[in-house]
């Protein structure tokens, strides 16, 4: 086994480690200056990401027989580990203040969020059934502490209870959907998934593991009908780890679906793709509705989430360059957003205080940074020129009027997409409108920020504006990435 | 540098510039946009004045600015004057101009709203001054956000806060209906780049099937008409201005609004000529509904502002009607109502707004003497009143001419041509009525005490004036150099047309697909 193939991934394993030793010697009360030094390393295992070569590496995982199996170091892969890596850092630096309220064991929060990482790294690159499947339980397990931490707040046990047991459930929905597809291809490799025969396609065994493993991947996305837990999780688990919830281990299981659909689904499958545009209209009403009467905006971020969950389904499901390539723009534009977002939540309230959308009233008064934060991510989520949130959404809603000409429901859920947008401009709107005109007395106190939670602000903001003003660097990765479905 | 750029990045830097101020002071904010606003109106001036002598690229434009903005798109930022957009951007920038002159009375965060003002006017320049649909339309939709805030933030009125919605709701929702007809244009078109010239020539070189054009026409058409109010999408235009601050309902009733007619006139139908065709009776029909039911709608208004919202969505049935009609006068005549109606909407909605500020209602049977009360503000409603029931003179009445002359050839109905004739009679009416009712008579108590406009305000009441009689006078100055990019539109779509009755005969004797292929064969 080529051991550089792998090296990024074994550089943050042991970052891991190295924290968790470290924690040992920090003394109680810089226990929370942990997340800078794993912010750090990150920052430096990420640059030297961009400094791979990609192509000698290519070259030399095609001569690794044994690694070659398991994963896949394609445009896609690249792409998204980056945007793994990224987010791993802003969300350890917003992490250091919010952790300051965990009674204990705030080293090993550090330590667990670096291992979820490792899953989401791993599960870029997966393209066999066993390497799916362990990346995914590596992200899903940490996830299960990472969402309990607050052990004094009954929500946040609550949240982590939750996540459990319906985890489990889809884990075992997930693996049961690979042993039928196994059956029925006799591999679970994804190329010699794709090249079965017809006959066995048409088989139900295979329908039936397709669905049940689109299932699991469903639970990990947040999609109908999986999506009962998203909005409790988000609201009782630590902002910081909502927010890599939102991002890290939603981006994780599209990765997954991508592979699987554009990889490992026979030609003769293809009409499953009526069934995913099914999905995403049934995600898409149900999120947008249901996020309209939310009072808390971690809650309402939740069902936002489910949302976009149905929109990233339908670039996936319209099968083809485009839908990739949009895909991996929204991601990339979800991820400042949701960045953005929610370290302006975790800046804003105090503990103890909950994230009431009430709360917020007149926040222009009290910061200009935090309430220009939140008014960008919410117009980006909405999906507004200038702002990064429309290119993704334009590049899906692109993919699918091309998909139009093979699926007379992609019509169906262009409209309910365009019906969806305009309902989700009601409900972010309504927190924008809290900040500028707020129906409430508001809270007349400045709020101080220091220098790093400045930064990650900026970070977020320049990241939604450069995507949205000069997408085409972006958007040339993206297509370079996409490429490799083709 | 392309004058056409910096036109745009004034009111970007305005914006900018006014938002790092981070809210210090409101007097410097209001400065800051005054100047970089002024700068753009005699930016404009000077390049329209300069357009003929200006030396044009292949397209026919001038001053251009083309970058590669989204490559592997086709998406550039393509910037330039030419005869069409030139006159709507001068009108935009300085309707723009004289909404900041207007907003003299914010007084609450001011920096915010100047610079919100700002975007939303970049929003509007930038969109006229896109040859790039993509950036016509991203430019529009920057000024949406900024719309939403400003109209909750600093609006007036018992309903604000729904007015405010439903504003921003009806126009995402028609956006981005357009949006979708735009990328399927695209799509289908097989041009290389977004912008409109290479578009259209790829249409004119192999025409989209006629099915694929019904298909495409509805959205452009709808999302479109949501934008310009096309009746019966057209409810949120009087409530939204009658709410909004006197700024935001000037640059959005006269500039941007005219967003959505652009469109259909440069893009939608003569990339589509087939499907607009089988279209025709159906924009007929709507902007009659404008004309006459709108106009009915608007006699029955009480408050002044809410007068003027419905008559400027009546008087977008003009514009539908010359559209639908798009033979050369017709297109002409709308082309000089888009710049006239922006003049006249943003003059009336800043005289009603300059009202307000004195008193919140405007009830116009409790008003009466202003102008002998404030005989220069009265004045201008006089003069917006006039214009706007289409008196000789100023340049509604050349536009709604040809309108007429060019709707009369083309569109032989006898409903279009009582439509219109009794559009103007409820235009008349509710005109008259009104200056009868606010500007003669005797002075209530209320608007006793009522001072009359002066400083920028004054300036920027004697600047929309001045356009619009310049323009009543001399139309020539628009409507001539428009004339050549015009008539190419015409022949484009006029082309389209015949072959395909050309072809309808040729194809009509055929009498089974047998027969069809047999003849191809002998074609052979």
């Amino acid at each position: 086994m080529n051991t550089a193939l792998i090296q990024t991934e074994i550089w943050v394993l042991i970052i891991g480690l190295a924290a968790l030793l470290f924690d040992l010697w920090l003394p109680k009360s810089k226990k929370s200056t942990l997340g800078y030094y794993v912010a750090a390393l990150l920052c430096v295992v990420l640059y030297f990401h961009f400094k791979l070569d990609v192509e000698a590496m290519r070259l030399a995982l095609a001569q690794d027989s044994n690694l070659s199996k398991l994963m896949t170091l394609d445009g896609t892969a690249i792409f998204l580990k980056r945007i793994f890596l990224a987010s791993g850092i802003i969300i350890s630096v917003i992490s250091c203040t919010y952790s300051k309220r965990f009674k204990s064991g705030i080293g090993e929060y550090f330590v667990i969020l670096v291992f979820a990482l490792l899953g989401m790294l791993f599960a870029a690159s997966a393209r066999h059934f066993s390497m799916m499947f362990v990346s995914i339980e590596l992200i899903t397990v940490s996830f299960y502490v990472l969402v309990s931490f607050n052990r004094n707040l009954l929500s946040s046990i609550e949240a982590g209870i939750k996540f459990l047991i319906l985890g489990a459930l889809s884990s075992s929905i997930l693996i049961f959907g690979m042993a039928l597809v196994y059956a029925s291809a006799g591999s679970m490799d994804l190329s010699a998934i794709k090249s079965m025969p017809t006959e066995s396609v048409n088989n139900p065994v295979f329908i039936l593991g397709f669905i049940f493993l689109f299932s699991g991947l469903c639970f990990k996305v947040a999609v109908v009908p999986f999506q009962f837990w998203a909005p409790d999780v988000y609201q009782g688990a630590p902002t910081p780890t909502t927010s890599f919830l939102a991002i890290g281990s939603k981006a994780a299981g599209v990765v997954l679906m991508l592979r699987i659909v554009y990889e490992g689904l026979p030609t003769s499958a293809l009409f499953l793709r009526d069934f995913l545009f099914g999905i995403s209209i049934i995600t898409i009403l149900y999120g947008n509705l249901c996020a309209i009467p939310q009072k808390n905006i971690k809650r309402l971020l939740g069902y936002s989430s489910i949302a976009n969950g149905g929109y990233i389904l339908m670039g996936i499901a319209s099968m083809n360059p485009s839908g990739a390539e949009g895909v991996l723009v929204y991601l990339a534009a979800y991820m400042f957003a949701i960045l953005g977002a929610f370290s302006a939540i975790c800046f804003l309230f105090p503990e103890g205080k909950s994230e009431e959308i009430s709360s917020i009233a007149g926040l222009q008064k009290r910061s200009t940074v935090i309430s220009l934060v939140l008014t960008l991510s919410m117009v980006s989520l909405a999906g507004i020129p200038p702002l990064a949130g429309f290119f993704g959404k334009f590049f899906i809603f692109k993919a699918t009027l091309e998909a139009t000409a093979f699926s007379n429901i992609a019509w169906i859920t262009l409209g309910v997409a365009i019906l969806g947008v305009m309902v989700s401009i009601y409900y972010y709107f309504g927190i924008i409108r809290q900040i500028y005109w707020p129906d409430y007395n508001s809270d007349q106190n400045a709020i101080k920020l220091n220098f790093v939670q400045v930064v990650v602000l900026l970070v977020s903001i320049v990241g939604i504006l450069w995507i949205g003003i000069m997408p085409s660097e972006i958007i040339e990765a993206a297509r370079q990435a996409s490429l490799s479905f083709w | 540098m392309s004058p056409v750029l910096i036109l745009i990045l004034l009111p970007i830097t305005s914006g900018v510039l006014i938002s790092l101020l981070r809210g210090k002071s409101g007097s410097l904010a209001r400065t800051i946009s005054l100047i970089l606003h002024f700068a753009a109106v005699a930016i404009a001036v000077s390049s329209f004045v300069q357009l003929g002598k200006a030396p044009v690229n292949a397209d026919g434009v001038a001053f251009a600015f083309i970058r590669d903005w989204i490559p592997s798109l086709g998406i550039q930022f393509y910037f330039g004057f030419d005869s069409v957009n030139a006159p709507l951007v001068l009108m935009s920038s300085i309707v723009c101009f004289a909404a900041v002159c207007c907003s003299e009375k914010i007084k609450d965060r001011e920096a915010t709203y100047y610079s919100l003002l700002s975007f939303m006017s970049a929003g509007v320049i930038g969109a006229f001054c896109s040859f790039d649909i993509f950036s016509f339309y991203f430019f529009h939709e920057l000024a949406l956000v900024p719309t939403f805030i400003l109209i909750g933030g600093w609006g007036a009125g018992p309903q604000r806060k729904y007015a405010t919605y439903k504003i921003t709701l009806y126009l995402t929702g028609g956006a981005l209906v357009a949006l979708l007809g735009i990328v399927l244009l695209y799509i289908n078109s097989n041009a290389e780049t977004f912008n409109m010239f290479s578009i259209l020539a790829a249409v004119a070189k192999s025409p989209l099937s006629e099915s694929t054009q019904n298909m495409i026409f509805p959205l452009l058409l709808f999302g479109f008409g949501v934008l310009v109010s096309l009746w019966p999408f057209h409810t949120w235009a009087p409530l939204g201005y009658g709410h909004a601050p006197t700024g935001v309902a000037m640059i959005h009733a006269g500039a941007l609004k005219k967003f959505g007619l652009y469109g259909l006139l440069r893009v939608a139908i003569p990339a589509l000529p087939l499907g607009s065709q089988n279209w025709v009776s159906v924009i007929t029909l709507l902007c009659t509904g404008n004309l006459i039911l709108i106009g009915l709608a608007a006699m029955r208004q009480r408050q002044l502002h809410m007068l003027i919202g419905f008559s400027s969505v009546a008087h977008m049935g003009f514009v539908f009607l010359g559209l639908a009609a798009y033979n050369i006068i017709g297109i002409t005549g709308a082309l000089l109502i888009m710049v006239a109606h922006g003049f006249l909407a943003a003059l009336s909605f800043g005289l009603a707004g300059s009202l307000r500020d004195y008193h919140p209602d405007l009830e116009m049977s409790k008003m009466g003497g202003i102008l002998k009360q404030a005989p220069f503000l009265g004045f201008g409603l006089a003069i917006a009143f006039l214009a706007g029931c289409g008196v000789p003179g100023f340049a509604n009445f050349a536009g709604e001419l040809l309108i007429f002359f060019g709707s009369w050839t083309e569109l032989p109905k006898p409903y279009v041509i009582l439509a219109v004739w009794s559009g103007l009679i409820i235009g008349g009416v509710y005109m008259l009525r009104a200056i009868r009712k606010v500007l003669h008579g005797s002075i209530n108590d209320t608007w006793k005490n009522l001072e009359d406009v002066k400083g920028m305000q004054k300036l920027a009441f004697s600047m929309l004036i001045l356009a619009l009689v310049i323009f009543g006078i001399v139309p020539g100055s628009i409507t001539t150099p428009a004339q050549a990019p015009l008539t190419k539109l015409v022949e484009q779509v006029d082309s389209q047309r015949e072959n395909k009755t050309a072809f309808k005969q040729e194809s009509n004797p055929l009498k089974s697909d047998q027969t069809l292929v047999s003849s191809l064969d002998h074609q052979k």
